[in-house]
């Protein structure tokens, strides 16, 4: 039954993708913790939290596509969204240092007492309530998706202008975290984080659990993606990227289904960042920077957008090369870097799993022409990009 | 030790006889002058007053450097024969040199002589009466500084020295000051209440900030001094906040100019062509970069030439950034027409490269960039001061601006243009050439972006991520003003210019930015294309 009602609902490759994740969310914690370090299939620690990092940017990147591969609407802000889930993350996290702190303050956390502020302010009553922060994890992003995207989506800002002025978002966003009067620590941002839910966040244990959590979400988020694209609305979505005022002119209230993915996927966001926080231990305004927004956009690219798992792959195989260049060849990287976003928008604009559909669409009309019979099948049931629209 | 002492007193006066022997070789007005300068270390700061005042009227010009010596410690009293003598330390000993006429003396140890002793309130009769002495001196930049002394000092009792200073004053500027002078001196004395008001009058007409200072003690006063204190004090606040506004449009104007500049090629290439060029921000960093470059070469080749190496530097930025520009049109950016989100992904990546690049060849910290002569410097206008770098560059914006608008409207490339941002497939029907259009677009407004780079240099550091601090703002101007007309992206840079700097003071610099950019977000939903936008009656623009 409930198999069934699972893959009404999810392709066969979200199917493969989500089996994929669950068992890494208990395998991975499973070698980390069990097997004496001495064996080749141990994954220390320090893995778990780079490859549980690389899970988090998947989730942004999954997000990302949910709004730009299927309803066309490219955002070049939303790591503003993954920067204020890891915020509300972050101020939780602070709340449980206690008196831990250098200063030793009860209450009010190092950068405060630092400042000279007397009491907390008003919105970081809360935090110290794992729930209510989780809470405020998808609320203040999906508030600020809500607002935003009322206001962008109701006057029709399409294309590049909606683009640069998600853009302007984070740079606002971005100069105003980086302010002390804001209350979020300015420059240096959150860190010195200590324990979640009472576990010391250093630990390996926890380091396990939250990297299973990360993987968990992850599998979660494909199965909202697929569900959501799978529904009617998800068609009326395609059919928004694909022609918005044909959509218009069918009597679709074109505005609102666009907020409502726009919301969702500032959400998914959002859990990406709260999920990020404690894994890297740190929260600053640079996590704001429109240059990271745009480097989310390439990781949904490269992997092929409008799939629900190409950007997961996107994610974790850009940032692995980020990981690798930086260390390695620290010259080379932004070259390489830009390299890939020329040579991924000339010439894989499906991605890397449009490439595969289209090598195996070659393939087997390959086959089929050496048994002469049948028409080729179609390729990979979900890539359908929009045909190029002419400029005017 | 004691014999040490008394070897050195043996000395000393041995020194002043000698000095006495010469003197009686000068002028009478010597033997006048050395009991009143004798007097300087009197018993109590009265007599010395009183001795200052003396020496004052003698009107000899050495007493002012006796003064200036005196105020500045530098005046001593040998202990043993009461001699005033002017002294420098010099290891244990003083360098001693005769107070009226310079001579060398012998040095004194520092045990045998006493510093006359002076206090604040001495310190600034002296600077009065010097100021009163040098009142009447040939040199115009003495007078001067003597009046602004006396402005300063407001000393009621140098009045009548103003009265004869000014009764003989030519240069118009410095007997203005002079009156200045009195009138503020006349307002710390105890004149009648019409003087007062005259010389209220007389302030409030001169430096605005001074007469404030000038003027404020007196605003409590009872009576119709006090009355017009308070009205003069009214006008010129009234007048500094009209020069506050002015300098903040003036200054809003130039970083609007700024913005015209990094945003106007944008503008063209978008409008035209429909392109977000994210690697915009590059070619004004290579502008800037060519400025560098041109300045080097300069420099190790023809240094005379270096004033102008701006003006060389232009063509060059214009010629560089221009020809990339056009490599990057014929080589990536041709294949993606139609796809305007990838485009801006394709040039994104470009200016990660060409930032990296220029990281590579040049490194990564700021170079340096030098100002020629004509641009250093400031001028006052009222009562604000402005350099002539801020002047230029509002200059130079204009001017770009102005030759681009004859471009577009005069030659057969702008007729193109504007045919093909009017109606792309109708201008291919005509027979232009679009591609070519194209890439001569993409050059055209890269050449700019270049020759801003140029103007940037001078005003910001050059480093390989100049062009990221532009772009976000360039953005912001052209959609603001809307595409498709360069009216739009001047009014765009300007008002975004200048309500950046009036919000600045209530809102702080940072404060004031995030403003502009929250209002930008909210009247793009009014106005989604811009200010000026181009009238067509396609869906989708």
């Amino acid at each position: 039954m409930i198999t069934q009602w699972f893959f009404t609902h999810v392709d066969r490759r979200g199917g493969i993708a989500i089996a994929l994740l669950v068992a890494i969310a208990f395998l991975v914690p499973l070698s980390n913790l069990l097997l004496p370090e001495t064996s080749p299939l141990h994954i220390p620690t320090y893995l778990v939290s780079l490859i549980g990092k690389y899970l988090t940017y998947a989730l942004l990147a999954v997000a990302l596509d949910l709004v730009w591969g299927f309803c066309g609407i490219l955002s070049l802000g939303h790591g503003a969204f993954f920067a204020l889930g890891g915020y509300a993350m972050g101020m939780y996290l602070m709340r449980q240092i206690g008196p831990r702190g250098v200063y030793a303050d009860p209450v009010l956390p190092d950068f405060m007492v630092f400042l000279n502020w007397k009491e907390l302010p008003w919105f970081w009553h809360g935090f110290d309530n794992f729930w209510f922060a989780a809470l405020m994890v998808v609320l203040v992003p999906g508030a600020l998706a809500f607002g935003f995207g009322w206001l962008a989506f109701r006057s029709r800002v399409t294309g590049v202008y909606l683009s640069i002025i998600t853009q302007a978002l984070t740079y606002a966003l971005l100069l105003a975290f980086f302010r002390n009067d804001m209350g979020f620590g300015g420059n240096n941002g959150l860190t010195d984080f200590k324990d979640i839910l009472g576990f010391n966040i250093q630990a390996g244990t926890t380091r396990s659990m939250l990297f299973a959590a990360t993987a968990l979400f992850l599998a979660l988020a494909v199965f909202v993606s697929s569900f959501i694209i799978r529904s009617k609305l998800g068609k009326v979505l395609v059919g928004v990227r694909d022609a918005e005022s044909r959509m218009r002119f069918l009597g679709y209230r074109v505005d609102r289904y666009k907020l409502f993915v726009w919301t969702i996927s500032a959400m998914m966001a959002g859990i990406a960042g709260a999920l990020y926080v404690p894994q890297v231990g740190i929260i600053n305004p640079s996590e704001f920077e429109p240059a990271n927004s745009i480097e989310a956009v390439i990781w949904v690219a490269v992997g092929g957008r409008g799939t629900i798992i190409g950007p997961i792959i996107g994610a974790v195989l850009v940032n692995f090369g980020k990981t690798y260049f930086t260390a390695a060849f620290p010259e080379i990287w932004l070259f390489a870097l830009g390299a890939l976003f020329i040579i991924v928008t000339l010439f894989l604009p499906k991605g890397i799993l449009g490439l595969y559909g289209s090598w195996k669409t070659k393939l087997a009309d390959h086959a089929a022409r050496k048994k002469d019979s049948a028409p080729p099948p179609v390729a990979a049931e979900n890539v359908h990009l929009p045909e190029p629209q002419a400029a005017e | 030790m004691r014999l040490n002492r008394l070897l050195s007193v043996f000395i000393l006066m041995l020194g002043v006889c000698c000095h006495i022997v010469q003197s009686h070789a000068q002028t009478v007005d010597d033997a006048k002058l050395r009991p009143l300068v004798q007097a300087l270390a009197g018993d109590n700061f009265e007599d010395t007053t009183k001795a200052i005042s003396d020496l004052v009227k003698t009107g000899d010009p050495r007493v002012s450097k006796i003064l200036d010596a005196l105020s500045a410690g530098d005046l001593y009293l040998a202990k043993a024969d009461k001699t005033v003598f002017l002294g420098k330390r010099d290891g244990s000993d003083y360098a001693a040199t005769d107070a009226l006429t310079g001579a060398k003396l012998d040095p004194v140890p520092r045990s045998a002589a006493e510093k006359i002793k002076v206090n604040n309130r001495l310190r600034r009769d002296i600077a009065a009466a010097v100021g009163g002495l040098t009142l009447m001196s040939d040199n115009i930049a003495e007078r001067r500084s003597a009046a602004e002394a006396i402005l300063k000092t407001r000393d009621p009792e140098s009045i009548p020295l103003l009265d004869q200073a000014i009764a003989v004053e030519k240069d118009a500027s410095v007997k203005a000051l002079m009156q200045q002078a009195k009138a503020a001196a006349v307002l710390s004395s105890d004149a009648a209440d019409d003087v007062k008001i005259a010389a209220i009058t007389e302030v409030s007409a001169g430096n605005s900030r001074d007469a404030l200072g000038l003027l404020t003690p007196l605003e409590n006063v009872q009576g119709p001094v006090g009355e017009a204190a308070k009205a003069a004090i009214d006008s010129i606040n009234t007048k500094l906040a009209f020069w506050n506004a002015v300098q903040n449009v003036v200054y809003g104007l130039s970083l609007g100019s700024v913005l015209l500049l990094a945003a106007i090629g944008l503008a063209i290439t978008f409008g035209v062509m429909g392109v977000i060029n994210m690697a915009h921000g590059e070619m004004v960093m290579i502008g800037a970069y060519t400025t560098f470059v041109v300045q080097q070469i300069i420099r190790t080749s023809a240094p005379g030439l270096f004033d102008y190496s701006l003006l060389i530097a232009l063509p060059a930025a214009f010629l560089v950034s221009g020809g990339i520009g056009v490599v990057i049109e014929r080589g990536i950016i041709r294949f993606l027409y139609g796809r305007p989100l990838e485009t801006l992904l394709a040039t994104w990546g470009i200016s990660l490269v060409l930032q990296q690049a220029i990281r590579s060849w040049f490194g990564a910290s700021n170079v340096q960039v030098g100002n020629p002569s004509w641009m250093a410097g400031s001028f006052d206008l009222g009562l604000i001061t402005l350099t002539w770098s801020r002047l230029w560059i509002i200059v130079f914006s204009l001017s770009v601006f102005a030759i681009l608008q004859l471009v577009l409207k005069k030659t057969m490339l702008g007729l193109r243009m504007r045919a093909v941002t009017q109606n792309r497939r109708m201008a291919s029907s005509m027979g232009i050439r679009t591609p070519w259009v194209d890439a001569l677009t993409f050059g055209l407004g890269s050449g700019i972006a270049g020759i801003a780079g140029v103007a940037l240099s001078q005003i910001d550091n050059v480093s390989p991520n100049l062009g990221q601090g532009y772009i976000i703002d360039s953005f912001m101007v052209v959609v603001f003003g809307g595409v498709g007309n360069l009216w739009g992206t001047l009014v765009g840079a300007m008002s975004l210019g200048i309500a950046n700097k009036f919000l600045e003071p209530f809102a702080g610099a940072v404060l004031g930015k995030i403003v502009v950019l929250v209002l930008i977000i909210l009247f793009i939903q009014k106005r989604p294309r811009g200010l000026f936008a181009l009238k067509g009656r396609a869906i989708e623009a």
